[in-house]
């Protein structure tokens, strides 16, 4: 099959209106691993003939890191970009494999006039599970040990806990939960905007810790649904050495690689 | 002389409340002024939402359960604090009256002499329970080495308020079975029997030795020292961790609906980027001076600052605080301890010094530090973990701003990423023209 990612302002020209946006988001576009995870995504929207479309080019950072490290100002300017951007193209419907994206999108733009039905991933692959036009063939991750991490975004935020479970479930995998999950999970370091600077002083950093809690139970695989989380997973992973036998994987490229997409 | 006796009591004890009340009075007043000092927040929520945060949360403390064995042991103090306070009508009345269990006289003899000798047992065998876990609570406090009772910001005055409290509750049950046991003896010293009380009788039959002369004093220092204990928490309260006990309640009515990742929207400066796009734009007019973000306790929203009197300082919010865990100076609760203690110091300061006091001194910098707000990860663990619906992160949220757009200190990281983010509409230096280039990746 011949993937494709079809650009808003291409269809809009030729007078075609898509179902929904596919919002990437920052790390979706630009950082390697995250880059993996859109493309899986793409590519089940494309198996399922989903009529979606990227914003590409026109699409801004959504300003969470910004505000979230007390920047206003910086927050406002994309924030206001954006929701000019998807009012002029009319959008309803916007989904995301960013937790972050996703919040600030949800709860944060409608009081900047910018109101859509917002999805993350995890809910819009479990809808097409539920109904029957995603079919998960398990396949490679049939009986794997998979632990899934809670993104704070996500879980905390805006209680999403059941979607990404339920997508690991379809998988037919072996789900096993560790201690400290859902309301009680712990964050994976990177919220807040501490993704992009150095820690504070202190005796560990903060995906050592949870990488710990992590490997505790002994996963094949630790499921992740946020990109920054999957960066700050992975380095602990890393940082263990235990690359080769524990992969941390998105819940887009569980589905993705299980189907052989 | 009876009479006089009797008119000497009464007034004792009406000095005794009356003293306790208005400086009570005084205090929960300058509470509730300081609250009040705080900026507008509209709280956007139905009655029926509220009633049943209160129901829920402070009533039923459902959030205190995540933690079981803590939580059981703070039921027992926490139901038979309020069951206690039955006591209390009739030690009002006969205090007022200079009687001596009146509500018992009038009920002897009918149906509710019963419901009265059952009422009563029922506080005794609460308190001998109360006993128990107070004992527990100490231990916990002095001897098991409970992380989350070990933080610096428990040092002094903290860790002092905590057995301060328990040891009020020891004083206060030792008064109880001392006024209701001395009774009884008294009782079955006359009649052969006691009121018939779970606990009191069996004291009672122990001090039947003693005079009636010395039974009597024992029951009024019982009788007074219950008195004065509940005269004594209810001074205390306003300065110390314990106002929980009430602010519990208005914090968790006061519960705020939005979504915990919603961080709220700053119309000054949404106006302002609004004109700077559309210049023909008209910025609706603003009070005055705009600051950004809260330098000061009293530019925080007046919930941030009943949030601060609302806590007890369990310091689940740290436990769970992931830069605490590893090893960051930041601690949740000592967010809400400083908030509190600097709103106490300006208030000390007004009173010492007059209402223009100032001592050059704010809230960000001086209690708490750039580095503890730099090291929070915005993940709600602690907003998540409060028993009564705090929320820590919503004042990080606004000293991080004013820290940033008011006193432009930013680490150099940050002002990498709102540089990129201004020029490149991406935190990495990315040109947003290689925003599709994953796409060569499908195929």
């Amino acid at each position: 099959m011949q993937y494709k990612a079809p650009i808003m302002s291409e269809l809009v020209a030729e007078g075609k209106s898509p179902e929904v946006v596919f919002w990437v988001g920052c790390a979706g576009s630009f950082d390697q691993r995250a880059q993996r995870v859109t493309t899986a995504f793409t590519k089940i929207l494309n198996q399922l003939n989903i009529n979606f479309a990227v914003l590409g080019t026109e699409e801004a950072c959504t300003g969470d890191p910004a505000r979230r490290a007390g920047n206003e100002f910086v927050f406002q300017m994309l924030a206001q970009q954006n929701v000019a951007t998807l009012n002029n193209y009319g959008v309803k419907k916007i989904v995301t494999t960013c937790p972050h994206c996703f919040n600030t999108l949800k709860n944060e733009y409608p009081a900047l006039g910018g109101n859509y039905e917002v999805i993350h991933h995890s809910q819009y692959l479990q809808t097409l599970i539920n109904d029957g036009k995603l079919k998960v063939e398990g396949g490679a991750f049939k009986g794997k040990r998979i632990t899934y991490h809670d993104s704070c975004y996500l879980g905390r935020a805006n209680e999403i806990y059941e979607a990404p479970r339920a997508v690991i479930e379809s998988l037919d995998a072996d789900l096993v939960e560790i201690n400290k999950s859902k309301a009680n999970g712990l964050c994976c370091g990177a919220g807040g905007s501490q993704m992009f600077k150095e820690d504070e002083p202190g005796n560990k950093r903060i995906n050592t810790e949870r990488t710990g809690e992590l490997l505790e139970v002994y996963p094949e695989v630790i499921a992740v649904a946020c990109p920054f989380c999957n960066t700050m997973i992975s380095d602990g992973v890393k940082g263990v050495n235990q690359q080769d036998d524990v992969k941390v994987l998105d819940i887009a490229e569980l589905i993705s690689q299980a189907n052989s997409y | 002389m009876d009479i006089f006796l009797s008119i000497v009591q009464i007034l004792i004890f009406i000095g005794l409340v009356g003293t306790a009340f208005y400086f009570g009075f005084k205090k929960f007043k300058e509470i509730y002024d300081n609250i009040n000092l705080g900026k507008p927040e509209t709280i956007n929520t139905t009655l029926s939402f509220r009633i049943k945060s209160v129901l829920l949360i402070a009533f039923a403390q459902k959030k205190m359960f995540k933690l079981t064995f803590a939580a059981l042991l703070h039921l027992v103090i926490y139901v038979s604090f309020c069951i206690t306070q039955i006591e209390l009508i009739e030690i009002f009345l006969d205090g007022f009256t200079a009687g001596h269990r009146r509500i018992f006289h009038l009920a002897e003899d009918t149906f509710f002499q019963s419901i009265y000798v059952f009422a009563i047992s029922f506080i005794e065998f609460l308190t001998l329970l109360t006993l128990v876990v107070t004992i527990i609570f100490i231990l916990r406090r002095t001897t098991f080495l409970i992380n989350r009772f070990n933080k610096p910001e428990l040092k002094g005055f903290p860790a002092k308020d905590a057995l301060t409290i328990l040891t009020f509750e020891l004083i206060l049950i030792t008064c109880i079975f001392l006024m209701n046991g001395a009774d009884s003896a008294i009782r079955i010293k006359e009649l052969g029997h006691g009121y018939g009380f779970l606990i009191g009788d069996i004291i009672g039959s122990m001090l039947t030795g003693l005079s009636f002369g010395a039974l009597e004093v024992l029951e009024k220092i019982g009788w007074y020292g219950h008195l004065c204990m509940v005269l004594g928490f209810l001074l205390y309260l306003p300065y110390s961790k314990h106002l929980h006990v009430i602010l519990a309640f208005p914090n968790t009515f006061f519960t705020r609906p939005e979504a915990k990742g919603e961080i709220h929207n700053m119309p000054a400066i949404m106006h302002e980027v609004k004109s700077m796009i559309d210049p023909s734009y008209t910025v609706p007019a603003t009070d005055g001076e705009v600051q950004f973000g809260a330098k000061d306790v009293f530019d925080l929203s007046w919930k941030s600052l009943l949030d601060a009197y609302t806590c007890t300082e369990c310091g689940r919010c740290t436990q769970a605080c992931p830069a605490n865990i590893t090893g960051k100076k930041l601690s949740p609760r000592k967010i809400m301890m400083d908030t509190r203690d600097r709103m106490e110091d300006i208030t000390k300061g007004k009173k010492e010094h007059g209402p223009d006091f100032v001592d050059n001194k704010t809230l960000l910098g001086d209690y708490i530090t750039a580095e503890e707000l730099r090291a929070c990860t915005t993940c709600n663990a602690c907003v998540e973990e409060c028993p009564v619906n705090i929320s820590p992160l919503s004042i990080i949220v606004e000293l991080r701003r004013n820290l940033i757009m008011e006193q432009s200190d930013s680490p150099s990281e940050w002002n990498t990423i709102f540089a990129n983010m201004e020029n490149n509409q991406a935190p990495w230096q990315f040109s947003p023209e290689d925003r599709l280039k994953w796409t060569e990746e499908l195929n």
